[in-house]
C-alpha cells in the first residue's frame, strides 16, 4: 500500500482553512445515525468524545480507569504552549511552527506542525472559557513561562497541574453530554482488539475489568486516543496501567505503526532507588527555567552536594550548550546527564542522577518566589525523598517519559485501516523525532477538540450509504473467539515466574539497548533477547485467578504480552535508521564532540511498519521540507 | 524489612469479607506502600493464590485512584498524602498494617480494597462544568480575572477525587468534594451564569446519591491530598441559601 498523507492544496498558512472549506458535511438529521467508538478518555479522547457528541453524533467512550478523571493526562504538569504572544517578545505562529520543527529534528511533516502551532491559540480561549485556572498575572491577564527548546515565554500553566486542570475541564465536558446522553461512558473497560469488516474499522472487543465479562460493540467509526506506551520499560512517568495494546491490536490488524522507537527520556525524573521499584516520578521541566543542573567536577566525589565549592562543581549543560543552558532540549540534556553519569560523575546511592540546584534562584529571587513558582514539587519531592530542596539540590535522572512514535496517521488523523483514527499520544504526527516541552498538551488536546471533530465527517459521509453491519457480524464472533483464546492460554500456562518479573526484564533490555543511545549490536542483541522473553513469558508465566472477575494480574498480563511483540518492533526501528536525529542518538553517528549526527540524504522520512503474519514490513513517507531548509540543529 | 499485613479481602460486592493476615518479608524502607502490596502480590501468585485488588494508576499523588485505609486513617498515617506517596519508612520493623478499603453506602466494595465511586462523576455530571461548546470561545484575555480569584479557584480545583474526604468522614459525606468543584468554577467569571444551578443540581445530586450531611468536623480537610480547605464548604453553605432565594 502506498502511504497518502493527504496534505491538501495551497501555502503553509491556507492549508488547514482550505481543508475545512472542501470536506464534506453531514446534516444534524444525519449525524445522530451514526455512532462513533472513541478508546480513551485522556485529554485526546475526552476532548474528541464531548465535541462530537455536541455535534450530534451518537459516541461510546472507554477507559481502563474507574473514572475518565483519571486518564494520564492528569499527570502533566508544567503546562502548554501556545503563540500568543502575549509577552511581546517575539512570539508568532510561525516562530512555533520553526521551533517545534526544529525541535523535532526534522522528521515530522511541515503541514501538520503548521497546524499544531496555528491551533494554539484558540485553544488557549477555550480552556479559559471551560474554567481553566491559568495562573495569572496581578492585572488579571494570563501568565508564562519558558520551556525547554525556545526562547521566547509562551507556556501556559495552572500551578504544577496543569494536565489535571486541562483533563479535569474536558472530563467535565465529557459528563456535560453524559448528561445529555450523547456520551455512554464506559469506564473500567478495556479495549482488547478492534474488529476491521471489509477492510473498514468496525467496532471493538472490550473486557470489563470489574466482572471480567467479554463485550462485543459496533460502531461506523473507531476512535484511538489511547495515550503512550513508555511503560514497555517497565520504569517510567506513565502510570502503572498504561500501555499499548489497542493501538498494537489494531497494527496487528493492518494499522501501519510509524517510529515506534522515537522515544523521549526526560532528563528531570527522580532517581531509581530500589530493585522493587514500579515508576519513575517526574520533576516538571519548568524546574529548569531556575533550577541549575551540575555534577561534582571530581569522579565519585563522596562529600555532601552543599560542602562542594563552586569552583569544582560543573555546569555541563551551561557549559556545553552556552545560548540554551538549562534550558537545552529533553533529549539533548538525558544524554548530556548520561554522559556525565557514565563517566563516573553520578551522585547519589547508586550514582545515577545528577543535581538540579536551587541556591542561586533562592539567592536572587527569595525563597518566597521560588514557593510560588514551584511549592506543590518541592513538596512532592521532600514526600517521596524526605529530603527538604530548599536546602539541598534535588537528585534527577534521566526516565523514559513520552512516545513520539504511535500509529501512523494522515493529515486527517486516519490510520491505514479506513475508519480507524489515532489522536494524542498514541499516535505520530507532529513532534519528529523529539517532542519540546509542553507541546504534548496541546497536540492531545487540539487533535480532539479542533481536528478530529472536522475530519471524521469526510470519512463518515461516506458511510451513511454504507453498508450496515451488527455485532452479530461473524467478524465480530471471530475476534472475540481469539481474544477469548489469548486470555485462555495465558492463565493455563501456569508456570513458575509472575508477570511483574518478565516486565522488569524486558524493561532492562529496553533500557540498556534503545533508550538514550543505541548500536548496532546491541540492537540485534536486544532482538535476540525479546524473542527469548517472548517464549519463556509464554513458558513459565503465572497468572493466578480467573477470567470472569476482577483480576488484575490478568489484565498486566495481557498488556505485557503485547508490550513484548510492540518491543521487538521497537528494536528493528532503531536499528535501520543508521543516523542519529532528535531522541534517536545512534552511537555510530555523532561528531567527534559527541553531537547527533542526522542524514537527510537518506533517512528524511517517516519510517511507516506493517505487520505481516509475524514479519514487519517497511514502508516510507518521504518528507518534504518547502518551506523550512533543515539545518543543523545546534543549541551551542 | 519484614512486617504482618491484614487486609481486607472480599471476593465481590455481595460477598462477605474479612480480614487476612500476611506476614511479609523483604521489603525496603524506600518501597512505597503500594510497591510492597506489589511485591506482596507476587509472593501470592507464586503461592497459587489470587491477588489482592487495589486501586491505584499514576502513583504520584494526582489522579486521585489509589486510596485505603491503613491503620484506621485514610490514605495512611500521614496528612494531606494519598497511599501511594506514602513510603514504608513510615513505618517500624515488625509493625502489623491493617488495610481495608473505603468505607462507605455510596462507594460499595467492588474487591477486596476496591470500592466503586462512580457517585463522584454523577455529581460532576450535575453542572461541575461550564456549559459552552467547543469552538465558540472569545479571545482569552477578554475575561480578566484577578490573581487573587484565580488563585483562590485553583486552591479548589486541585481535588483528586479520591474520596478520602468521604470514607474519612463519620457521617460519610460528600460535602467536601461537591463544594470543591462547585467553588472552583463559581469564582471565575466564566461561572458565574449557571452560579446558582450548578449549586443546586451538584447539591441535590449529592443527597440523591445518599452521602451524609456534612457536621463540620474537620476531619475531611487533615486527610485530603490536594489540601482543600473545609471554609469550601461553609462557602457553599452560606450560597446556597442565596441560590435558593434567588435561584
Ligand atoms: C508525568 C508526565 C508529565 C507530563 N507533562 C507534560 C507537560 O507539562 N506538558 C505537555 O505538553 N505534556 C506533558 N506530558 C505529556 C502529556 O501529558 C501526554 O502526552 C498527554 O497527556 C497524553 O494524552 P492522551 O489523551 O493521548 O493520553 P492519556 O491521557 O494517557 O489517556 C489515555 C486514555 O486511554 C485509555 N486507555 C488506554 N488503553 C486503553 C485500552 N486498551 N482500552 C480502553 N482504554 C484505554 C486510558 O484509560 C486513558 O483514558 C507529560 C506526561 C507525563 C507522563
Ligand atoms: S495512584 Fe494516582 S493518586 Fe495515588
Amino acid at each position: 500500500m502506498k502511504l497518502n498523507a493527504k496534505i491538501p492544496e495551497g501555502k503553509l498558512e491556507d492549508k488547514w482553512k482550505n481543508y475545512q472549506a472542501k470536506s464534506h458535511l453531514i446534516n444534524p438529521a444525519n449525524k445522530k445515525k451514526l455512532k462513533i467508538i472513541v478508546v480513551g478518555s485522556g485529554l485526546a479522547g475526552a476532548g474528541a468524545a464531548a465535541t462530537l457528541a455536541e455535534l450530534g453524533y451518537e459516541v461510546q467512550c472507554f477507559c481502563y480507569q474507574d473514572s475518565a478523571r483519571r486518564a494520564h493526562s492528569v499527570a502533566a504538569q508544567g503546562g502548554i504552549n501556545a503563540a500568543k504572544n502575549y509577552q511581546h517578545d517575539g512570539d508568532s505562529v510561525w516562530r512555533m511552527f520553526h521551533d517545534t520543527l526544529k525541535g523535532g529534528d526534522f522528521r515530522s511533516r511541515e503541514a501538520n506542525t503548521y497546524r499544531l502551532a496555528e491551533l494554539s491559540a484558540p485553544l488557549i480561549d477555550h480552556f479559559v472559557q471551560q474554567g481553566v485556572p491559568f495562573a495569572r498575572e496581578y492585572g488579571g491577564v494570563l501568565a508564562n513561562r519558558s520551556f525547554g527548546g525556545v526562547q521566547v515565554q509562551r507556556t501556559f500553566y495552572a500551578r504544577g497541574q496543569t494536565g489535571q486542570q486541562l483533563l479535569l475541564a474536558a472530563y467535565s465536558q465529557l459528563y456535560k453530554m453524559v448528561r445529555a446522553k450523547k456520551v455512554e461512558m464506559l469506564p473500567r473497560h478495556e479495549v482488547l482488539d478492534i474488529v476491521i469488516i471489509d477492510g473498514k474499522a468496525k467496532g471493538v472487543i472490550s473486557r470489563n475489568l470489574a466482572k471480567g465479562e467479554i463485550k462485543r460493540f459496533a460502531a461506523d467509526a473507531v476512535v484511538l486516543a489511547t495515550g503512550g506506551y513508555s511503560r514497555v520499560f517497565r520504569l517510567s512517568t506513565l502510570a502503572i496501567g498504561c500501555n499499548g495494546s489497542a493501538i498494537w491490536k489494531a497494527h496487528k490488524r493492518g494499522a501501519y505503526f510509524a517510529a515506534p522507537s522515537f522515544t523521549q527520556i526526560h532528563p528531570t525524573a527522580l532517581p531509581q532507588t530500589s530493585e522493587a521499584q514500579s515508576k519513575l516520578t517526574l520533576m516538571s521541566e519548568s524546574l529548569r527555567n531556575d533550577g541549575r543542573i551540575w555534577v561534582p567536577k571530581k569522579k565519585g566525589d563522596k562529600r555532601k552536594a552543599i560542602d562542594i565549592p563552586e569552583a569544582e562543581r560543573d555546569y555541563y549543560l551551561e557549559r556545553r550548550y552556552p545560548s540554551y543552558g538549562n534550558l537545552a532540549p529533553r533529549d539533548i540534556a538525558s544524554r548530556a546527564a548520561k554522559e556525565r553519569i557514565d563517566a563516573g560523575h553520578g551522585v547519589g546511592q547508586f550514582k545515577n542522577a545528577v543535581y538540579l540546584d536551587f541556591k542561586h534562584a533562592i539567592q536572587k529571587l527569595g525563597k518566597k518566589v521560588v514557593e510560588d513558582r514551584y511549592g506543590n514539587l518541592f513538596n512532592m519531592y521532600e514526600k517521596i525523598t524526605g529530603i527538604n530542596a530548599y536546602e539541598e539540590p534535588m537528585k534527577i535522572s534521566p526516565a523514559a517519559h513520552f512516545s513520539m512514535g504511535g500509529l501512523w496517521v494522515d493529515y486527517e488523523l486516519m490510520t491505514t485501516i479506513p475508519g480507524l483514527y489515532a489522536i494524542g499520544e498514541c499516535n505520530y504526527s507532529d513532534h519528529g523525532a523529539n517532542r519540546l516541552g509542553a507541546n504534548s498538551l496541546l497536540q492531545t488536546s487540539i487533535d480532539g477538540y479542533f481536528i478530529l471533530p472536522n475530519t471524521i465527517n469526510n470519512y463518515l459521509e461516506g458511510e451513511l450509504k454504507a453498508k450496515q453491519y451488527g455485532i452479530d457480524h461473524p467478524e465480530f464472533s471471530k475476534v472475540e473467539d481469539e481474544v477469548r483464546e489469548q486470555i485462555k492460554k495465558l492463565l493455563e500456562v501456569n508456570g513458575t515466574r509472575t508477570v511483574d518479573d518478565f516486565h522488569r526484564e524486558l524493561g532492562k533490555v529496553m533500557w540498556q539497548e534503545c533508550a538514550m543511545s543505541r548500536n548496532r549490536k546491541g540492537l540485534e542483541n536486544a532482538i535476540g533477547e525479546i524473542k527469548h522473553i517472548k517464549n519463556e513469558f509464554w513458558k513459565h508465566v503465572k497468572v493466578t485467578g480467573s477470567d470472569n472477575e476482577m483480576n488484575p494480574e490478568l489484565e498486566k498480563a495481557l498488556r505485557l504480552a503485547d508490550f513484548i511483540e510492540l518491543a521487538e518492533l521497537m528494536c528493528l526501528d532503531a536499528l535501520q535508521r543508521d543516523e542519529s536525529c532528535g531522541a534517536h542518538f545512534r552511537e555510530e553517528y555523532q561528531s567527534e564532540e559527541g553531537e547527533a549526527m542526522r542524514n537527510d540524504e537518506d533517512f528524511a522520512y517517516v519510517s511507516a511498519w506493517e505487520y505481516n503474519a509475524g514479519n514487519f514490513v517497511l514502508h516510507k513517507e518521504k518528507l518534504m521540507f518547502e518551506y523550512v531548509q533543515p539545518t543543523v540543529r545546534s543549541y551551542k | 524489612m519484614k512486617v504482618t499485613f491484614k487486609i481486607w479481602r472480599q471476593e465481590n460486592t455481595d460477598a462477605q469479607g474479612e480480614l487476612k493476615a500476611y506476614e511479609v518479608d523483604g521489603l525496603s524502607e524506600d518501597m512505597s506502600f503500594l510497591e510492597a502490596l506489589d511485591h506482596l502480590n507476587e509472593i501470592l501468585v507464586l503461592k497459587d493464590e489470587k491477588v489482592i485488588a487495589f486501586e491505584h494508576d499514576c502513583r504520584e499523588g494526582i489522579c486521585g485512584q489509589c486510596g485505603v485505609f491503613i491503620n484506621g486513617r485514610a490514605h495512611g498515617p500521614h496528612n494531606n498524602t494519598t497511599t501511594c506517596q506514602l513510603h514504608m519508612r513510615s513505618f517500624k520493623e515488625g509493625d502489623t498494617i491493617v488495610v481495608e478499603p473505603w468505607r462507605a453506602s455510596s462507594f460499595p466494595i467492588v474487591k477486596d480494597l476496591v470500592v466503586d465511586r462512580s457517585a463522584f462523576d454523577r455529581i460532576i455530571q450535575q453542572g461541575g462544568y461550564i456549559t459552552a461548546k467547543t469552538g465558540t470561545a472569545a479571545e482569552a484575555n477578554a475575561i480578566l480575572v484577578s490573581k487573587e480569584v484565580s488563585d483562590s479557584a485553583m486552591d479548589a480545583a486541585a481535588c483528586i477525587g479520591c474520596g478520602a474526604c468521604v470514607a474519612t468522614c463519620k457521617n460519610a459525606s460528600a460535602a467536601l468534594f461537591t463544594a470543591a468543584k462547585i467553588n472552583h468554577l463559581n469564582k471565575l467569571p466564566q461561572g458565574q451564569p449557571e452560579a446558582h444551578r450548578r449549586l443546586l443540581d451538584m447539591t441535590a445530586q449529592m443527597e440523591f446519591e445518599n452521602f451524609g450531611s456534612c457536621t463540620f468536623t474537620g476531619a475531611c480537610e487533615i486527610e485530603c491530598p490536594a489540601d482543600i480547605s473545609i471554609s469550601n464548604i461553609a462557602e457553599m453553605n452560606a450560597r446556597y441559601v442565596k441560590a435558593k432565594l434567588f435561584g
